[in-house]
C-alpha cells in the first residue's frame, strides 16, 4: 500500500471515481485550470476535461443548487467549497432544497459537498470555521469527518456512492500533516466510528483534526492510565452503539471539538451519553472545545481559542483523578 | 417612480400555426381544471379539510398552462405554487391534487408537504421550496447536465416578480448565460409579491436584464395561453439548437390574495376590474366558441371530473402518524426522474416539435 497524505488520499478518491463512473463530475471555484486552492484537483482538468472539472462562477448558492439539479437528472456531482466557511452562501440550497428533497418527494439527491474546514494557520474568522454542527441540525444531510488518510479516501468513496447529500468535512490542517498507508482502488469506509486506540480507564471521543490531538495528548503524562480514543468519523449518522460501548468500557469520557462549544457535535455526543449511558459513568462528561468566539487571526489569539494537546491532556488528568 | 411593465397587444387569432383545434381545447381544459380544482380546494379549506393555509393561481392559469404545454415529456420542470395547470398537463390527477391539499396519503408528498409544494418526479418535475427562486438554480443544474451529455432537451422553471430581488435569480441567470444552457426561465409577473407592488421591487423591468446576462428576453401577455405557449415553444427550439437560455416575462395579475387569509386591501379596485376583463379563461373560451366548440359541454365534463376526484380524495386515508420519521434518507438505488405525458400535437410522430 502506498503512503499518501490526507490531501493525496482525497485526490486519489476523486480520481478513481472519475475514472470508474462518468456520472461523477466536480464543480467549484478555481478547481480546473488552477487545480483548486489547495491543489486537490491538480491535473484533473487535463485528464477529465473542463465539463467534468468545472470552473464555476463565484457563486456558492449556484454551485449547490446546480448540483441538486444535476444530481436529480442522474449525475453524481462533487462540489468543492473553497473554504467550508463559504457554505454559508449556499446554506439555503443545501439545507432547504437538497436536505428535504427525498423526505418531501421521494426524489434522491446524491451529491457531495467537500468542505475544507478548521483553523490553526491564521486563517481568521472566515477561513477557519468548523461548520459541521449547522448540517447535523438539518435533517436529510449526512456529515462525515475523516482524521486519517485511509479514512479520507474511503469515506469519500462511500460519500460519492451514497444516494443522499453528504457533507464531507476535510480538515485543512491535516492536508499535508497526516500521512499514512492507503489501499489502492475503490473501497468504502462505512459511516461509523472506529477505536483509534483501545483503553479502559477513560475514553476521549473526537473527530477530524482533534483525533491526532487526542492521540498525542494521551500518549504521555497520564501516569500510565489506559486511555481509549474513539474517532467518530461520521457525525450523521452518529454511531451511538460505538459511543455507548466505549462509555461502558471506560466509564469516564472527554469529548473534544475543534468547533465552538455551544450546540457542537460534542454537545450531541454528551447528550447521548447522559441520556443512554448514565449508569455506566463514573464522573461528569467533560468537554473540550473552542469558546464561542469567531476564530481570531493573530497566532497567540488563535492558539488561545483552539483546543490544544495540553488542554485535552489536562482534561483527562482531572477526570482520571475524579 | 412607477414601473411600466406592459404586456404586448392582445392578438385575436393566437399562434394557430402550431396548434390544432384539439391543442387549443386542451389548453382551455387545463385552465378550467386548474380553476375548478382550486375553487374546490378553497371550499374544502373553508370546511376545515385543508390544513395550513391555501394558495391559488386564480387569473394566472394561462402562464402555467401555456408554458407546460410547450414542454416535451423528456424536458424537466420546476413548478411554482400558482402553476397548478403545469402539474395537470404533466399528468398529475385531480384526486392527487385534492389529496395533496388535504395532507392525505394519496397526495404527491404523502402529507410531507402541503398545498402546491410538490413535484411528481415520476413525471419529470422537481417540486419547489418556499424560498424563492431557489428552483431557478435547480433547473439550471438540470440543463447543465443535459448539455454535458449532449441531450436534446431542456429545463423550465417559473418564478415571480418578488423573486427577481433575490441573489439566486442573478446566480441562475448568470450561470445559464455563461454556460449557454438549454433552460427557460418564466418570470410570472403578477404585479404583487404578497402585498409589495412592482415599484418597490425593482427599478427597471427585469426582462431588460436578460441582455446583460447574454440571453434573449421576451415579454408576453401572460393571460393568453396560446401566446405563452408560442413564446415557450420558440424558447425551447432555441435551447435545443444551442441558442442558450431565454428569460420569458409573462405579465399577468394575481386576482386573489397571497393566500386564503389575505383580503388584498392593498390592491386598488380599478386594477382588479381592469384585469377581470382580461381573464385568460374567458379569452380562450371566446376563441373556441367562435370556432364552434361546445365549451359548456367541456365545462360540464371538467366539473364531473372534479366531483369524482373530490369523492376519491375525501375517501383516501390520512398518512399513518408512525410514518412521520420514515424516509429522511434514501436507501438503495435512487429512482430516476420519469417523463411527462405528451399533450401538444407537436410531440406526436410527425409533429411540429
Amino acid at each position: 500500500m502506498p503512503a499518501l497524505t490526507y490531501l493525496q488520499a482525497i485526490s486519489s478518491a476523486l480520481r478513481d471515481e472519475m475514472r470508474a463512473d462518468e456520472r461523477v463530475m466536480l464543480m467549484g471555484e478555481d478547481i480546473g485550470v488552477f487545480g483548486g486552492a489547495f491543489k486537490v484537483t491538480d491535473g484533473f482538468i487535463e485528464e477529465f476535461g473542463p465539463d467534468r472539472v468545472m470552473d464555476t462562477p463565484l457563486a456558492e448558492s449556484a454551485i449547490i443548487g446546480c448540483a441538486v439539479g444535476a444530481a436529480a437528472v442522474g449525475l453524481r456531482p462533487v462540489c468543492e467549497m473553497q473554504f467550508s466557511d463559504f457554505i454559508s452562501c449556499g446554506f439555503d440550497q443545501l439545507v432547504n432544497v437538497a436536505g428535504k428533497m427525498y423526505y418531501r418527494q421521494g426524489l434522491a439527491v446524491p451529491l457531495v459537498v467537500r468542505l475544507p474546514s478548521g483553523g490553526g494557520f491564521s486563517g481568521g474568522p472566515f477561513h477557519s470555521q468548523n461548520p459541521e454542527a449547522w448540517f447535523m441540525h438539518a435533517p436529510g444531510l449526512k456529515v462525515v469527518a475523516p482524521s486519517t488518510a485511509e479514512d479520507a479516501k474511503g469515506l469519500l468513496h462511500a460519500a460519492i456512492h451514497d444516494p443522499n447529500p453528504v457533507c464531507f468535512m476535510e480538515h485543512k490542517h491535516l492536508y499535508r500533516r497526516v500521512k499514512g498507508e492507503v489501499p489502492t482502488g475503490v473501497y468504502e469506509t462505512p459511516f461509523c466510528a472506529r477505536v483509534a486506540q483501545p483503553g479502559s480507564d477513560l475514553v476521549v471521543i473526537a473527530y477530524g483534526a482533534m483525533v491526532p490531538v487526542a492521540l498525542e495528548a494521551v500518549s504521555d503524562g497520564l501516569d500510565g492510565a489506559s486511555v481509549e480514543v474513539l474517532d467518530l468519523r461520521s457525525l450523521v449518522p452518529l454511531d451511538e452503539e460505538a459511543i455507548l460501548d466505549s462509555v461502558a468500557r471506560c466509564s469516564k469520557v472527554v469529548v473534544v471539538d475543534e468547533a465552538n462549544a455551544t450546540c457542537a457535535a460534542g454537545a450531541q455526543v454528551a447528550a447521548l451519553i447522559v441520556e443512554k449511558g448514565f449508569e455506566d459513568l463514573d464522573g461528569p462528561v467533560v468537554r473540550v472545545a473552542s469558546p464561542d468566539v469567531p476564530i481570531p487571526f493573530s497566532p497567540p489569539l488563535e492558539q488561545a481559542v483552539l483546543p490544544s494537546v495540553e488542554r485535552v491532556r489536562e482534561a483527562c488528568r482531572e477526570l482520571l483523578a475524579y | 417612480m412607477s414601473i411600466d411593465v406592459a404586456p404586448p397587444e392582445e392578438t385575436a387569432a393566437g399562434p394557430i400555426e402550431h396548434l390544432t383545434l384539439d391543442d387549443r381545447i386542451w389548453l382551455l381544459r387545463a385552465m378550467l381544471l386548474m380553476r375548478g380544482l382550486e375553487e374546490r380546494a378553497m371550499n374544502l379549506y373553508r370546511q376545515g379539510k385543508v390544513p395550513g393555509s391555501f394558495y391559488d393561481g386564480f387569473g394566472q392559469e394561462a402562464v402555467s398552462a401555456g408554458a407546460a404545454f410547450a414542454m416535451a415529456p423528456e424536458d424537466r420542470l420546476c413548478i411554482l405554487h400558482r402553476d397548478l395547470a403545469a402539474h395537470l398537463i404533466r399528468g398529475v390527477t385531480p384526486e392527487q391534487v385534492l389529496a395533496q391539499y388535504m395532507g392525505r396519503d394519496l397526495g404527491i408528498t404523502r402529507g410531507r408537504d402541503g398545498n402546491v409544494h410538490f413535484g411528481d418526479f415520476r413525471l419529470g418535475c422537481v417540486g419547489m421550496v418556499s424560498m424563492l427562486p431557489d428552483m431557478m438554480l435547480v433547473a439550471t443544474g438540470m440543463a447543465m447536465a443535459f448539455k454535458m451529455r449532449g441531450e436534446r432537451r431542456c429545463a423550465l422553471t417559473w418564478f415571480g416578480d418578488g423573486s427577481t430581488s433575490r441573489g439566486d435569480f442573478h446566480e441562475a441567470l448568470n450561470w445559464a448565460g455563461v454556460q449557454k444552457l438549454p433552460v427557460i426561465f418564466v418570470l410570472e409577473n403578477n404585479q404583487y409579491a404578497y402585498s409589495t407592488p412592482l415599484d418597490k421591487q425593482f427599478a427597471v423591468d427585469p426582462v431588460q436584464r436578460a441582455e446583460a446576462y447574454g440571453m434573449v428576453g421576451v415579454t408576453v401577455d401572460g393571460n393568453d395561453a396560446e401566446a405563452v405557449f408560442d413564446v415557450c415553444r420558440e424558447a425551447r427550439e432555441r435551447a435545443l439548437s444551442g441558442g442558450g437560455p431565454t428569460l420569458v416575462e409573462a405579465v399577468t395579475m394575481r386576482m386573489h390574495g397571497h393566500a386564503a387569509h389575505d383580503d388584498m386591501k392593498y390592491v386598488p379596485r380599478e386594477q382588479v376590474e381592469e384585469w377581470k376583463a382580461k381573464d385568460p379563461i374567458d379569452r380562450q373560451t371566446a376563441r373556441l366558441s367562435e370556432l364552434g366548440v361546445d365549451v359548456e359541454a367541456l365545462r360540464a365534463s371538467v366539473k364531473a371530473e372534479i366531483d369524482e376526484a373530490t369523492e376519491k380524495a375525501l375517501a383516501s386515508p390520512m398518512p399513518d402518524p408512525a410514518s412521520a420519521t420514515v424516509g429522511v434518507f434514501c436507501e438503495g438505488e435512487p429512482e430516476p426522474l420519469g417523463d411527462g405525458v405528451p399533450r401538444w400535437s407537436g410531440f406526436a410522430p410527425g409533429g411540429d416539435a
